[in-house]
């Protein structure tokens, strides 16, 4: 039964996460966490704009708030997002992981293990190897790894080194994950627990 | 069956239940995916195949133990880190305590002591310094004598100069300390307004009569049950009408003691307090 999905890119990010989370309904009814790799010294703006784009919810990050479904939370800018075991949200700022303060391999390897194999992990695109170990350990508790295909991705390291280290369930174009992610739903909604979408 | 998971967690209990049995720190309130983090990069370090070997090694060998602490307390931090803020306090928190005759800030897990020495120059630059006591705690004292030494990589001091400049410094921020090969040691002018002494928030009581508490990016450690311990021990030590500034992704939202303030600054996260915690 799939809870959450967790979702990293990097350089060419804001589209590709706007293309993803446009398609998903208001009522999507698992939790999304995104990791997005923007300057520390940032503003809190990713947020707003996917939050005007999608049927979604999508908000900044908060410290201790609770995961809700139909609801994205972004990484501040400087800080990292990890999930906790009670399905609450943490912020750290801790040195920097791969380079990269939020770290995508943070937020990943956290929420792999507070939700196992009820998370779906998505790497997009990127010029860098940040996810790869995160997305290894989601599928080694059990998760589901849905990987951009480097050849549609703007930025094709990321999704690549991401095959490399963690192979993945699905590569996908951009436009076609929204349907696959519904299909995951519409399992647990069938009672698969635990089953894997095929293609 | 138990899940590796599962296994794992039991350990870390363990380890945490030993350390405060055997030292007196208790991890057992902070936030359990930091402080997970944490500990595997320590286990990693130290060649240790599970935390069962580090809860052995940790009772046995002191020094271990000095090096786990300060894998649980040293975070990221520049001098002037977010100059938002610095500009803030300088411009709609300083005039207000420029009422007073003489001020006392408290400083709470100071760690290496660079946002510490960024107030004072702040403070400095506002011609108040003389009338401020700051007091800067830490539980960690191996970080408290770094903070107390005031000495950093001159190489840091070049990229903190970039944050003094956004944050309006009205010096020369090179001004601020001397500088031997490859490091900068912060003047003692400025040093000798600070007190650095060990305070740990987890066990420690009231830091009392306070005009500004300063707290940053500390409690986002915490639980919720911890975090709440130390609100209440803020409120108490600050005095009526005091500041506490919390770093910018930490808020009073999810407090009890939130009707107590109110907001000075919410972007730069400055709350006045305007009430009273009820004596009980």
């Amino acid at each position: 039964m799939y809870e959450a999905v967790v979702i990293g890119a990097s350089a060419g990010g804001m589209r590709a996460l706007q293309t993803v989370l446009s398609g998903l309904r208001s009522e999507f009814p698992l939790s999304v966490a995104i990791v997005q790799h923007v300057s520390p010294s940032a503003d809190s703006y990713l947020a707003e704009y996917l939050d005007g784009k999608c049927a979604l919810t999508v908000k900044e990050a908060e410290d201790k708030e609770a995961m809700a479904p139909g609801t994205a939370y972004v990484a501040p800018p400087g800080y990292h997002l990890l999930v906790e075991k009670d399905r609450s949200l943490s912020l750290s700022v801790d040195a920097r992981v791969n380079f990269s303060c939020p770290s995508i391999d943070v937020l990943f390897e956290s929420a792999a293990e507070a939700f196992g194999r009820g998370l779906i992990g998505i790497v997009l695109t990127g010029a860098n190897a940040d996810g790869s170990a995160g997305l290894k350990s989601i599928r080694a508790r059990g998760g589901l790894a849905i990987v951009q295909d480097p050849a549609t991705a703007e930025a094709a390291f990321m999704p690549r080194a991401a095959l490399e280290t963690a192979g993945a369930d699905h590569v996908a174009a951009l436009e076609e994950i929204p349907a696959l992610l519904e299909k995951c739903v519409s399992l647990n909604e069938g009672g698969a627990h635990g089953a894997k979408a095929n293609g | 069956m138990m899940e590796e998971n599962e296994r794992e967690d039991l350990e870390i209990d363990l380890l945490l239940e030993g350390i405060r049995r055997r030292y007196g720190y208790d991890f057992s309130n902070y936030s359990h995916a930091s402080l997970k983090r944490r500990l595997a990069q320590l286990r990693d370090r130290a060649g240790l195949a599970r935390y069962t070997a580090m809860l052995d090694r940790v009772l046995h060998d002191e020094r271990f133990f000095d090096e786990l602490l300060m894998q649980m307390s040293i975070t990221v931090t520049e001098m002037f880190r977010d100059p938002g803020f610095y500009r803030a306090v300088r411009d709609e928190v300083v005039p207000i305590l420029k009422t007073f005759p003489f001020v006392k800030i408290w400083h709470a897990g100071c760690a290496t002591g660079e946002e510490v020495y960024s107030m004072a120059m702040l403070l400095h630059e506002e011609d108040f310094l003389d009338r401020v006591r700051i007091y800067a705690t830490d539980f960690n004292k191996h970080a408290l004598d770094a903070a107390e030494k005031g000495i950093y990589p001159l190489e840091k001091a070049q990229a903190y100069a970039a944050n003094y400049q956004a944050f309006g410094g009205k010096g020369d921020f090179a001004d601020y300390y001397t500088t031997a090969y490859d490091r900068v040691k912060i003047k003692d002018f400025l040093r000798e307004k600070v007190t650095f002494s060990y305070h740990n928030l987890v066990t420690d009581g009231v830091f009392g009569e306070m005009n500004l508490i300063c707290c940053r990016n500390v409690l986002i450690y915490f639980d919720r049950t911890l975090q709440e311990r130390v609100f209440r021990l803020f409120t108490q030590s600050l005095r009526h009408g005091g500041f506490l500034c919390l770093g910018n992704k930490e808020s009073l939202n999810f407090s009890g003691i939130k009707p107590l303030f109110e907001t000075a600054d919410a972007r730069q996260r400055i709350f006045k307090k305007t009430g009273e915690l009820e004596h009980v």
